[in-house]
C-alpha cells in the first residue's frame, strides 16, 4: 500500500517517526514533566548547562529542558488550530466560485488574489493588532492570514479538475453543483491539498514562534517554545542554549511536518518531475551482451541511413522495458521509408534512436549505425560529428507547438544552426534565417523572423521547423508524425513542403506515422512495427493489397478510408497490444492473431526476405485469414 | 481545384496579421501595463481601507486600551478627539485618504512624533536589509539550482541530490530570526568575527543579511532546480538537442531563460515575504529599521503608527510584486498575451 | 421519435463569433455528422446544446421545447473526446455508469441495470467494480458510452470519440456505434475531422466552416458531388485523394494548396 511505501522510503521513515515523537511528547509531556517545569529553584538561577540542568535554567531557576518538552503542546495544539482554521476557510473559499453564480465567484477570485500577494506575516501582523496580543488572538491571526493561500491552492487545484470532462459529464448528467464538488472535485484534489496541509503546518509552527518571540504571540504565564526563545535571547551571551534548545525544538518539529509533507508528496507523485521519476530507480542491465556478434554487413554504396540490430532499453521499476528489440533497416539516398504501427509499437523511439537524441539512462545498442558514412554508435569525436550531423540529418517532431523555445524569437532559433555548424556571424545567420523561412513559403519572412513561436500558427511553426532543417544540406529528414497534431488541409500543405524539399535537396526520408493513408501516399517502402520489431516490409503502394502480416492487413482493414464497404463492420484487431516489459515468447501478435497456433506462440518467427525483396516476420505469412473474425471487445 | 485559399485564416487572426507588428505589439503592452496598474491599483485601495478599519476592528476603546487603565478621562477623550475618531466613520475616511494623498501620516499615540518622520527616518535600514538580502538569494540560488539539475538530471548522481534536498528541507524549516540567533552566536558571541547587533559599520550588515537570505535561497534554489528538470524534459530542448548544439548552450540558452521564468512565478512571493521577514531578523539584531517599530507599537498599541508601517510594509510588498510581473512579461512575452 | 433542432444558433465570447446563425436538425434515429477543422466550432456546437457553453441568440429544440438543462432527466448527453479526462478516476466503472440514471434504483436492480448498460457496449458486467485505471482507451471510451445511455437520452452528441484512440481500437468503437444506432435507434450528431469516419457513420453531414454550416445534405451526396469550394478543398486534402505517382528522384506534383496557411 501507499502508506507502506511512505514509510520504507528514509525521508518518509524520518518524518512519520519524528512527527510521532514530537506528537507523544505534546500528549504526555505536560503529564509526565509539568512538576519539574515549573518547580522553582532559588538558588539556581540563569544557570548555565549543568548534570541537574541540561540546557540550564531560567530566571526563576525552573529547568529549561522540561519547560521545552512541557512547551510542545502549546506549541503545536496552536499551530495545528491555526492551520485548521486556515484550511477549512481556505477550502471554503477556494470551492465557493464553483457553488456560486457567475460574479459572486469572480469577486471571491479576485479578493483572495489581491489578499494572496500580501505575505502572510504581514496578514498575521494586521490581525494581531486586530484580535489583541495573545495565544487566542495569535492563532486567529495566523490562521486567517493563512486562508489566502489556500484559497488560491485550493482554487487552482479545482480549475483544474473543472476542465475535466468527468465533471462536464456529471454537469450533463444532471448531477448537483454541490454533489459534484463533494463527489468529484474534492476527492481528486485530496492529495494535494494533504500535502500542503502538512507543510503548512510546519510552517504555522515556526510563524507561532516568531510571534511569540516577538512577544505578540502567547503571554506569559503561559509559554510556548517562541517564548521560551525570547526569554533566553537576552541571555545568549552567557548561555546560548537557553535560547538555542526551544529553537532546536522548532526546528524539529518543523522538520517533522516538513518531512512527512515530502514523504506524501512523492507517494503520490505530486510535483515529480515527469519523465524522471518512472525512468529513476534501476540504472540499465549494463554488461549485458550485445546481441549476436554477427559482423555488420558494410552498407551499400548509395545508402543514406544503415541500421542493423538497433535495441533500446528503458530501465524499468521493476524490470526494463524493451521499447526496441533489435530493428535492422536501410534507407537508399533520396528514398521515403514510412515507419507504420500503434502507439507503443516503437517507432517513434526507433526514429529517436536513429537520430541520436535518446538520452541517458535509457539505453541504445546497436550492431551498427552508419549514417551517410558516419558511425553514430561511436561518439569518438562529439564536436565534428555535432557539425556534420547538424547540418545533414534533420528532425521534425510531432508538436509544432512546443517544439519550438517559447523564450526565443523565431529567426535566431533557425539562425542557431548557422552559427555553430556553418561558421556564419550572428548577422549572416539571421539572414540566412529568413532565407530559409521564404524557401518554406512564409510570408513576410523578415518579419516573421522575428517573432515568438506563439505568434506562429501550427502550420507555420512546422514549416518553420522544416525551415530549420534546411539552414543546411540535408541527407534525411526524420519526420515522427510531422503532421499529426495539425487539420487536414494543413497537413496537405505540410506533406507537399517536405515532398519539394526533397525534390530540390535529394534527401531521404524517414516518416513516422499512426496514418497508414499518409505513410501510403509520401513513402517508397513502409515498415510496419509491432511490439519493438519490424514485422513486414514493403513497397508502399502494396500496402493495402499485398500485405502479407496478418498484423498489417488489420492495421489496414481497421482504417475507414473513402472506399470503405458501409455494409460491413470494421476490421478489429482483438485484444490490446503487448507490454513493453513483458514480451511473452514466440511471436509478441500471437495472442491477438485469428491465425496463431501453438507454434506461432512458442517459436519467434524471423524477419525474411523474398526474392524482391520485401520482408516479412510471420509463420503463416499471406495465409488467408478467416472469413469472419468474430468482432471481439477491445 | 484551386478557388479556395482563405481557409481556415480565422476572421480575428486575420484582422491581427494585417496590422503592423509595431501596433500589435504596443497594443499588447499597454493592455498589459493597464491591467497590471489596475490590479495595483486596487490592492491599493484594499490595502489602505484594511489599514483604515484596523483600528476600528479593535474591540473596546483603542485610545483607552494605548494610554493604559490609569490615565484620565479628559486626556482620553483629547486624544480621541485629536485623532478625529470622533467624526462620522464617512468623514474619518475621507480624511484619512486627503491626509494619504498630502502624505501624512498621522501622529503617534505615545511619542507625539508625525509617523511619517519617524518612518522615513527608519525605512532605509530596512529597504537595505531587504534589498541586499533578495540580491544575495537571487544570486546564489539560479546558479546552485541550475548546476543542481545538471549534476543530478535523469537519476544521475543520487547522493549529491539527497544531500541537496536534504540540506533545503532543514533550512527551509529554520524560520529566519532562529537562523539569525544561531548566526549571532556561532560568529559574533563564540568568534567575534561580527558585531552582535546595531547598525553600524558594513560588516554589521553581514549577519543579518546572512539569516534573511538562506531560508529564501534555499527554497529558491530548489525551485530553480525542479524548474531546470522539467525544462530539461520539454520538447523544444529536444529541438535544441536536434541542432547538435553543445550541451552548454542548450542548457544556458534554451533551457535557463524558461526556467527563471517560471521559478520567478513561484519565487515572487517568497521574495515579497522575504520584505515581511525583516520584522523579525530587525528584531534579533536590533536594527534601527521598520521592523522593530512595528512590533514596539503594536505592544505598546501606537495605532496611528502600527497604521503607518502596515502601509508602508504592503506597499513594499505591492511594488515588488508589480516589479516581478514586469520582469516576467519581459523575459516571458506569451504571459503579456496568455492573461487576455 | 426525437428531433434535435438548432435554430440560428450564435455563440459569441466577447468580440470573437464562434458559432454564427447556426441551424441544424438531427431527426429521430438519424446520425448527423459534423465535418469541420479546429475552430470550426464543432464542439462548441454540442457544448452549447447541453448547457456547456452560452448560446448567444437562438435556440437548440428537442421536439419543439428547450432543451432541459435543469433537473435530473437529461434527454440529450454527450460523449467526449479523450477517454483518459472523461472518467473519474476515484470512481469505479459502476458508480460512473449509476450517477447518470434518472432515477435512483434499489442496490440489485441497479446492478442489474449497470449489467445491463455495460452489455450494450460490450463489456464484460465485472467490470462494473474496475476503477478506470484498469481499463484502456477504447474500454473507456465504451463506459463513457455505456454512461451517457444510462440517463436513457434521446440524443447523443459524440465529440471525435474516435480520435485519441489507436487505429485498432477506432474500428471498434466505430462497429459499436453503428451497432447501438441499429438497436436502439439512437439519434446522434457524430462530430469529427475525420471525413473517412464521418462517411462510415451518418447518414447526413454538415460541413463547418469559421462557425458557418456551409454544406449540408446526405453522407452520399456530399461526399460524392460536394456542392461547396470547402467541402471540396477538405476532400482534396484527404491523404489518398490524389494518388501519389512519383518516387524518390521525382518531384510531387505541386498542388494549389501550397499557399501560406495560419
Amino acid at each position: 500500500m501507499r502508506a507502506a511505501r511512505v514509510l520504507l522510503r528514509p525521508v518518509g521513515f524520518a518524518g512519520f517517526g519524528l512527527l510521532t515523537v514530537v506528537l507523544l511528547v505534546a500528549v504526555f509531556g505536560p503529564v509526565l514533566w509539568d512538576g519539574r517545569a515549573t518547580v522553582i529553584d532559588t538558588g539556581d538561577l540563569l544557570a548555565g548547562p549543568s548534570g541537574e540542568h541540561w540546557i540550564g535554567t531560567d530566571n526563576l531557576g525552573r529547568d529549561l529542558f522540561f519547560r521545552v518538552l512541557v512547551a510542545t503542546r502549546l506549541s503545536i495544539t496552536l499551530a495545528l488550530a491555526a492551520t485548521a482554521i486556515g484550511m477549512v476557510l481556505g477550502v471554503v473559499l477556494g470551492a465557493a466560485p464553483m457553488l456560486t453564480g457567475r460574479r459572486v465567484a469572480r469577486f471571491i477570485t479576485s479578493a483572495v488574489n489581491v489578499l494572496v500577494a500580501f505575505p502572510g506575516l504581514l496578514l498575521v501582523l494586521f490581525f494581531a493588532v486586530v484580535f489583541g496580543v495573545g495565544a487566542r488572538g495569535a492563532a486567529l491571526a495566523v490562521g486567517l492570514a493563512g486562508a489566502p493561500a489556500f484559497a488560491r491552492l485550493c482554487h487552482t487545484l479545482l480549475s483544474g479538475v473543472s476542465e475535466r470532462d468527468y465533471i462536464a459529464a456529471a454537469r450533463i448528467a444532471g448531477v448537483s453543483k454541490f454533489r459534484i464538488l463533494v463527489r468529484h472535485a474534492l476527492p481528486n484534489i485530496a492529495e494535494p491539498l494533504i500535502v500542503n496541509a502538512t507543510m503548512a503546518a510546519g510552517g504555522v509552527l515556526l510563524t507561532f514562534s516568531g510571534l511569540s518571540f516577538l512577544g505578540l504571540g502567547v503571554q506569559a504565564p503561559s509559554y510556548d517554545w517562541g517564548k521560551l526563545m525570547q526569554d533566553g535571547l537576552n541571555g545568549i551571551y552567557v548561555h546560548p542554549l537557553a535560547a538555542l534548545g526551544p529553537g532546536i525544538a522548532v526546528v524539529l518539529a518543523g522538520l517533522a511536518f516538513n518531512l512527512t509533507g515530502e514523504a506524501f508528496a512523492a507517494a503520490f507523485g505530486i510535483d515529480v518531475i515527469p519523465g524522471v521519476a518512472r525512468v529513476r530507480a534501476v540504472r540499465g542491465a549494463a554488461g549485458e551482451s550485445a546481441g549476436p556478434a554477427v559482423a555488420a554487413p558494410d552498407p551499400e554504396p548509395g545508402t543514406v541511413l544503415s541500421v542493423d540490430g538497433l535495441r533500446v532499453t528503458i530501465p524499468g521499476a521493476r524490470r526494463p522495458i524493451h521499447a526496441v528489440r533489435g530493428v535492422t533497416f536501410a534507407i537508399r539516398d533520396g528514398e521515403a521509408v514510412g515507419v507504420v504501427g500503434e502507439s507503443g509499437s516503437g517507432k517513434s523511439v526507433t526514429a529517436l534512436a536513429v537520430a541520436r537524441l535518446i538520452e541517458e539512462p535509457v539505453r541504445v545498442d546497436a550492431n551498427h549505425l552508419v549514417f551517410a558514412g558516419e558511425d553514430l554508435m561511436a561518439a569518438d569525436d562529439p564536436a565534428s560529428l555535432r557539425k556534420r550531423l547538424g547540418t545533414s540529418l534533420v528532425v521534425v517532431f510531432q508538436d509544432p507547438m512546443t517544439s519550438f523555445n517559447p523564450a526565443h524569437r523565431v529567426g535566431p532559433q533557425l539562425a542557431e544552426v548557422g552559427r555553430f555548424h556553418q561558421g556564419l556571424g550572428r548577422r549572416a545567420a539571421f539572414a540566412r534565417a529568413v532565407d530559409r523561412l521564404h524557401a518554406v513559403k512564409l510570408r513576410e519572412p523578415e518579419r516573421r523572423a522575428r517573432q515568438y513561436p506563439f505568434e506562429f500558427s501550427g502550420g507555420m511553426r512546422q514549416r518553420a521547423m522544416i525551415g530549420m532543417g534546411l539552414m543546411g544540406t540535408p541527407r534525411l529528414i526524420i519526420a515522427d508524425e510531422p503532421t499529426t497534431a495539425l487539420d487536414v488541409t494543413v497537413q496537405r500543405q505540410v506533406l507537399a513542403l517536405l515532398g519539394e524539399v526533397r525534390g530540390d535537396t535529394g534527401a531521404a526520408l524517414l516518416l513516422i506515422s499512426h496514418d497508414v493513408s499518409v505513410v501510403t501516399e509520401v513513402c517508397d517502402r513502409v515498415l510496419v512495427m509491432y511490439a519493438g520489431l519490424i514485422v513486414e516490409e514493403l513497397p508502399a503502394r502494396d500496402l493495402g493489397t499485398l500485405a502479407r502480416h496478418p498484423y498489417t492487413r488489420a492495421l489496414v482493414a481497421a482504417v475507414p478510408d473513402m472506399e470503405t464497404d458501409l455494409t460491413r463492420p470494421l476490421a478489429v484487431i482483438p485484444g490490446t497490444p503487448v507490454d513493453p516489459s513483458d514480451v511473452p515468447a514466440g511471436c509478441a501478435f500471437a495472442a491477438r492473431c485469428p491465425l496463431a497456433d501453438d507454434h506461432c506462440r512458442a517459436v519467434e518467427p524471423p524477419l525474411q526476405a523474398d526474392a524482391a525483396g520485401n520482408r516479412v516476420a510471420c509463420h503463416k505469412a499471406g495465409w488467408p485469414l478467416p472469413a469472419d473474425s468474430a468482432e471481439v471487445t477491445v | 481545384m484551386g478557388g479556395w485559399t482563405p481557409a481556415a485564416v480565422p476572421p480575428s487572426a486575420a484582422r491581427g496579421l494585417r496590422g503592423r507588428a509595431g501596433d500589435l505589439w504596443s497594443h499588447r503592452w499597454l493592455r498589459f501595463a493597464l491591467r497590471r496598474a489596475g490590479r495595483l491599483l486596487v490592492s491599493l485601495w484594499v490595502l489602505v481601507t484594511a489599514s483604515f478599519l484596523m483600528i476600528h476592528l479593535v474591540p473596546g476603546d483603542p485610545v483607552r486600551a494605548a494610554l493604559g487603565p490609569t490615565a484620565p478621562a479628559e486626556l482620553v477623550l483629547a486624544r480621541t478627539r485629536d485623532l478625529g475618531l470622533l467624526d462620522p466613520l464617512w468623514r474619518q475616511y475621507a480624511g484619512f485618504l486627503g491626509n494619504l494623498l498630502r502624505g501624512e501620516l498621522g501622529v503617534s499615540i505615545s511619542t507625539r512624533l508625525p509617523v511619517g518622520e519617524t518612518i522615513a527616518q527608519r525605512l532605509p535600514a530596512t529597504a537595505q536589509l531587504a534589498v541586499a538580502a533578495f540580491l544575495l538569494s537571487v544570486l546564489v540560488a539560479v546558479p546552485v539550482g541550475v548546476v543542481m539539475a545538471v549534476i543530478t538530471r535523469r537519476g544521475k548522481g543520487r547522493r549529491t541530490e539527497l544531500a541537496f534536498t536534504g540540506t533545503n528541507v532543514v533550512l527551509g524549516a529554520i524560520p529566519d530570526f532562529l537562523v539569525g540567533v544561531g548566526l549571532v552566536y556561532l560568529l559574533a558571541v563564540q568568534t567575534h568575527l561580527f558585531p552582535v547587533a546595531g547598525r553600524a559599520g558594513p560588516d554589521s550588515y553581514v549577519l543579518p543579511v546572512l539569516a534573511l537570505a538562506i531560508g529564501p535561497c534555499a527554497v529558491l534554489s530548489r525551485i530553480v532546480r525542479v524548474e531546470m528538470l522539467a525544462v530539461m524534459e520539454a520538447d523544444y530542448i529536444r529541438t535544441a538537442r536536434a541542432k547538435r548544439l553543445t550541451p552548454w548552450r542548450v542548457q544556458l540558452v534554451h533551457a535557463l531563460p524558461n526556467a527563471v521564468t517560471a521559478s520567478l512565478t513561484l519565487g515572487g512571493l517568497l521574495l515579497s515575504s522575504l520584505v515581511a521577514g525583516t520584522v523579525l531578523v530587525e528584531n534579533v539584531f536590533a536594527w534601527p529599521g521598520l521592523g522593530s517599530t512595528i512590533v514596539s507599537s503594536i505592544v505598546s498599541k501606537d495605532y496611528p503608527l502600527v497604521q503607518g508601517t502596515v502601509l508602508i510594509y504592503g506597499v513594499g510588498v505591492l511594488l515588488i510584486n508589480t516589479l516581478v510581473d514586469v520582469v516576467l512579461a519581459l523575459l516571458d512575452p506569451r504571459s503579456t498575451i496568455g492573461e487576455s | 421519435m426525437s428531433l434535435l433542432s438548432f435554430r440560428g444558433v450564435s455563440v459569441r465570447y466577447g468580440s470573437h463569433t464562434v458559432l454564427k446563425d447556426v441551424s441544424l436538425d438531427v431527426a429521430g434515429g438519424e446520425v448527423v455528422g459534423l465535418v469541420g477543422e479546429s475552430g470550426s466550432g464543432k464542439s462548441t456546437l454540442a457544448r452549447a446544446a447541453v448547457g456547456l457553453a452560452p448560446v448567444t441568440t437562438g435556440e437548440i429544440l428537442l421536439d419543439g421545447r428547450p432543451v432541459p438543462n435543469r433537473g435530473r432527466a437529461r434527454p440529450v448527453q454527450m460523449v467526449f473526446q479523450d477517454p483518459y479526462s472523461s472518467l473519474d478516476p476515484r470512481m469505479t466503472v459502476g458508480e460512473s455508469i449509476a450517477e447518470a440514471m434518472r432515477e435512483r434504483l434499489g442496490k440489485e436492480a441497479r446492478r442489474a441495470e449497470i449489467a445491463r448498460l455495460l452489455a450494450l457496449v460490450h463489456l464484460d458486467a465485472s467490470r462494473a467494480d474496475d476503477l478506470p485505471v484498469r481499463l484502456s482507451g477504447g474500454q473507456r471510451q465504451r463506459v463513457a458510452l455505456a454512461r451517457a445511455l444510462a440517463a436513457r437520452p434521446e440524443v447523443i452528441l459524440a465529440d471525435e470519440i474516435t480520435s485519441a484512440l489507436d487505429v485498432s481500437v477506432q474500428g471498434a468503437v466505430l462497429n459499436l456505434v453503428r451497432d447501438m444506432r441499429r438497436e436502439l435507434g439512437l439519434s446522434m450528431l457524430f462530430i469529427s475531422h475525420n471525413l473517412a469516419v464521418v462517411r462510415y457513420v451518418a447518414d447526413h453531414v454538415a460541413v463547418l466552416y469559421a462557425g458557418e454550416i456551409v454544406e449540408y445534405g446526405p453522407t452520399a451526396r456530399v461526399l460524392g458531388a460536394p456542392q461547396h469550394d470547402y467541402t471540396r478543398h477538405l476532400l482534396a486534402a484527404l491523404p489518398g485523394a490524389v494518388r501519389r505517382t512519383s518516387s524518390g528522384n521525382g518531384r510531387p506534383a505541386p498542388t494549389s494548396a501550397l499557399k501560406e496557411q495560419t
